[in-house]
C-alpha cells in the first residue's frame, strides 16, 4: 500500500514485488475483464443470441493460429523461439493471426446481409483455424507444444509496463468504439429490420460493434492468451442484477462487473497463503460455467 | 360543406417488386400506382404469396423496387436519408426477434431514436410523447413489466405503442391481426381506426381478415394476379374483386353480407 502511494515500504523487495509484479497483473486484469465483458455484451446483441461470447468471430481462434504457427511451425520454418525476441514474436503472432480473421470476418460481413449467416461463418472459421493448429501440433516437438499449450492457459502476469501501456491504448479505442455503438445497439434489440426503420444505419454499425470488439478481444488474447467464459457469463450476471437491456446502463456495468470477477479470478488463481499458481483459463471456466448453469436452472432461459 | 383535397402523403410510379438476384429478377407485383391520403385506415390483402410482405418492405424502404418510384411528398423515398426516412415512417413488423428482456418502457423509447442525439438521451419532450403513445394504446398500466411477461396481444399493442411514439404520418404494419383471437383482433382493428381519425396518420395494414377489415378499413389495398388494385371496400365487391380471390369451388363469397363462405 505504502509503496502504491509514493512512501518508502520497509523492504526493497516488497516495494519491486508490487510495482514489477503485482501492479501490472491487476491493471491488466481489470482490463481483460471489462474488455472481454464489453466485448461479450456486443456480440450478444449483435447475434440476438445469449452464448454468443467475444470469441464467436473467431479471433481467439485466429490467435491461436497465429501462435500456433509461431511457435509450432517453427520446427518447419526453421527457427526457434526464444528470449525476449519471442515473447514480443508471441504477440506479434497473435495480433496478425486474429487481425487475418477479422479482415475476412469483415469482408464476409459487407457481403452477408443475414446477420445470422456471420455468426456461423465465425464458428466455421474457427472450426478450420483448430484443424489447422491440430495439424501444427501433430509435427511438433513435444516441448513446442507445452509451450503452445501454456499460452493457451492465458496468463494475467506476464505483462511489462510498455506491454501495459499498449494495452491500455487498445482498451480505449475499443471501449470509445463501444459507447459510440451504444445507440445503435439499443436499436438492433428490436432486430435488423426495426433498427433500419428507426435510422440506423445498418453496415456502418454493424462493422462498429464488430472492430470494437475486435480490438479488445484481440489485444487481450495477443498480450493474456485466451480467457474464457468472462465475456459470456459476466453479461448476464449484469442483467440479473440490474433488469434493463438499456446499453447506456449496461456498457458501464459490464465494464466494472468484468473487472471485478476477473480480479476475483486472478485472486483465486494465485492461490493465497501457498506458492502454487493456477491458470487462469482454468479458474474463470470454474467460475464461470457454473454460473451460467446456475443462470439456466434459476430462469429457464436466457435471454439477451 | 366544402370538399377537402386529399393530402397524398405517399404515391407509386409504376412500382414493379420482387426479389433482385444477380441472374434473374423475379417479379411478384408489378405495374403499382397507388396513392394514399393522410388519416386513412388502408387494409393491404392477397392470398399467401401474393406479394403483400414485398410491398410493404418495399414501401419501407427495406427492399429495393425491381423498377419504378415510391414518392414520399414531392421526393423519392431513396433520395431520403435513414434518419429522415424513419422520421417519416415507421412499422410495425411481426415475428420479429427481439429481446424480451426490454421493459415496455424502454421498447417504446426506442421509437424515439430519429430524434434523439448520438446517445439516445431522452429529453422531457420525448418522455412525453412516450407517454402519450402508452396512452393511445391502453398501455400505461404495462409500462414496467419486461417484455417476456406480455401476452401477444399485449405485445402487439406495445409494438404499436413504439410505432406511435416514433410520431411519423405514416405506419406500415406486417399482418397485426395474425395469433390475437376475435376479441383481440376487434380492439385492435377498432384501435388503429381512432388512430388514423384522431391522431390523422396513415396506416397500411396487410392482413388475412378480410371480413374483418372490410366494414372498417376506409381503401383496401388488394394484390392480384400480378397486379394491384386500390379501392374503397364498397367499390372493390361491386367490382366483383373478392369473388375471384380464392377458386369458385371451394369459397364463396357473399355481396351483400360482406363474407366468405366454405363450399361444401
Amino acid at each position: 500500500m505504502i509503496s502504491l502511494t509514493g512512501g518508502t515500504p520497509a523492504k526493497e523487495t516488497w516495494h519491486d514485488i508490487i510495482t514489477i509484479y503485482r501492479l501490472p497483473k491487476a491493471i491488466t486484469a481489470m482490463l481483460a475483464g471489462s474488455g472481454l465483458a464489453i466485448s461479450g455484451l456486443l456480440m450478444q446483441t449483435l447475434f440476438r443470441n445469449p452464448l454468443a461470447g467475444p470469441y464467436v468471430l473467431g479471433i481467439s481462434s485466429g490467435a491461436s493460429l497465429g501462435v500456433a504457427t509461431y511457435i509450432l511451425g517453427g520446427t518447419i520454418l526453421g527457427f526457434t523461439v526464444a528470449g525476449t525476441f519471442g515473447r514480443w514474436g508471441l504477440i506479434l503472432a497473435a495480433s496478425v493471426g486474429s487481425f487475418c480473421v477479422l479482415l475476412m470476418v469483415l469482408a464476409a460481413a459487407k457481403r452477408v446481409r443475414d446477420t445470422m449467416t456471420l455468426l456461423i461463418i465465425g464458428l466455421m472459421v474457427g472450426s478450420l483455424t483448430g484443424a489447422v493448429v491440430s495439424v501444427l501440433a501433430y509435427f511438433s516437438k513435444a516441448e513446442e507444444l507445452q509451450q503452445y499449450i501454456f499460452w493457451s492457459y492465458g496468463s494475467l502476469g506476464d505483462l511489462s509496463w510498455p506491454e501495459v501501456y499498449i494495452l491500455v491504448g487498445c482498451s480505449l479505442v475499443g471501449t470509445l468504439m463501444a459507447i459510440f455503438s451504444i445507440k445503435s445497439l439499443n436499436a438492433l434489440l428490436l432486430g435488423d429490420a426495426y433498427a433500419k426503420t428507426v435510422g440506423i444505419r445498418h453496415t456502418r454499425s454493424r462493422l462498429l460493434i464488430i472492430l470494437a470488439t475486435s480490438v479488445l478481444a484481440g489485444s487481450i488474447t495477443a498480450f493474456a492468451g485466451p480467457i474464457a467464459f468472462i465475456g459470456l457469463a459476466v453479461p448476464h450476471l449484469i442483467r440479473q442484477i440490474i433488469p434493463t437491456s438499456n446499453h447506456r446502463v449496461l456498457l458501464p456495468a459490464v465494464m466494472l462487473g468484468g473487472a471485478i470477477l476477473m480480479l476475483l479470478c486472478d485472486t483465486v488463481a494465485q492461490v493465497p497463503f501457498s506458492e502454487y499458481k493456477l491458470p487462469i483459463n482454468a479458474i474463470t471456466a470454474l467460475v464461470g460455467a457454473p454460473v451460467v448453469i446456475w443462470l439456466l436452472i434459476r430462469k429457464k432461459k436466457l435471454l439477451f | 360543406m366544402s370538399v377537402k383535397t386529399p393530402h397524398i402523403v405517399l404515391a407509386t410510379d409504376k412500382l414493379c417488386i420482387g426479389y433482385i438476384a444477380k441472374k434473374k429478377n423475379t417479379t411478384v407485383v408489378s405495374d403499382i400506382h397507388l396513392q394514399l391520403e393522410a388519416g386513412q385506415l388502408v387494409g393491404l390483402i392477397g392470398i399467401n404469396g401474393a406479394g403483400k410482405s414485398t410491398l410493404l418492405r418495399t414501401l419501407a424502404g427495406l427492399q429495393t423496387p425491381i423498377s419504378g418510384g415510391i414518392l414520399m411528398g414531392a421526393k423519392g423515398i431513396e433520395t431520403y436519408t435513414p434518419e429522415a426516412l424513419a422520421q417519416e415512417l415507421s412499422v410495425v413488423l411481426t415475428g420479429q426477434m427481439i429481446s424480451k428482456n426490454l421493459t415496455v418502457f424502454e421498447l417504446v423509447a426506442l421509437g424515439r431514436q430519429p430524434y434523439t442525439n448520438w446517445l439516445g438521451t431522452l429529453t422531457p419532450n420525448d418522455v412525453a410523447i412516450i407517454a402519450k403513445a402508452l396512452e393511445a394504446t391502453n398501455c400505461e398500466v404495462l409500462k414496467d413489466r419486461p417484455c417476456y411477461a406480455l401476452s401477444d396481444g399485449q405485445l402487439q399493442r406495445v409494438l404499436i405503442a413504439r410505432a406511435l411514439a416514433q410520431d411519423t404520418p405514416l405506419i406500415f404494419m406486417d399482418e397485426p391481426l395474425t395469433h390475437l383471437d376475435l376479441h383481440h383482433k376487434a380492439s385492435l382493428l377498432k384501435l388503429l381506426t381512432y388512430i388514423a381519425k384522431t391522431q390523422d396518420k396513415t396506416i397500411l395494414f396487410s392482413t388475412h381478415d378480410i371480413e374483418h377489415a372490410i366494414p372498417l378499413c376506409d381503401h383496401m389495398i388488394v394484390l392480384q394476379d400480378g397486379k394491384a388494385i386500390l379501392n374503397t371496400p364498397k367499390k372493390l365487391i361491386e367490382d366483383g374483386v373478392f369473388d375471384r380471390m380464392f377458386p369458385e369451388d371451394t369459397i364463396r363469397f357473399d355481396r351483400t353480407l360482406g363474407r366468405f363462405f366454405v363450399e361444401n
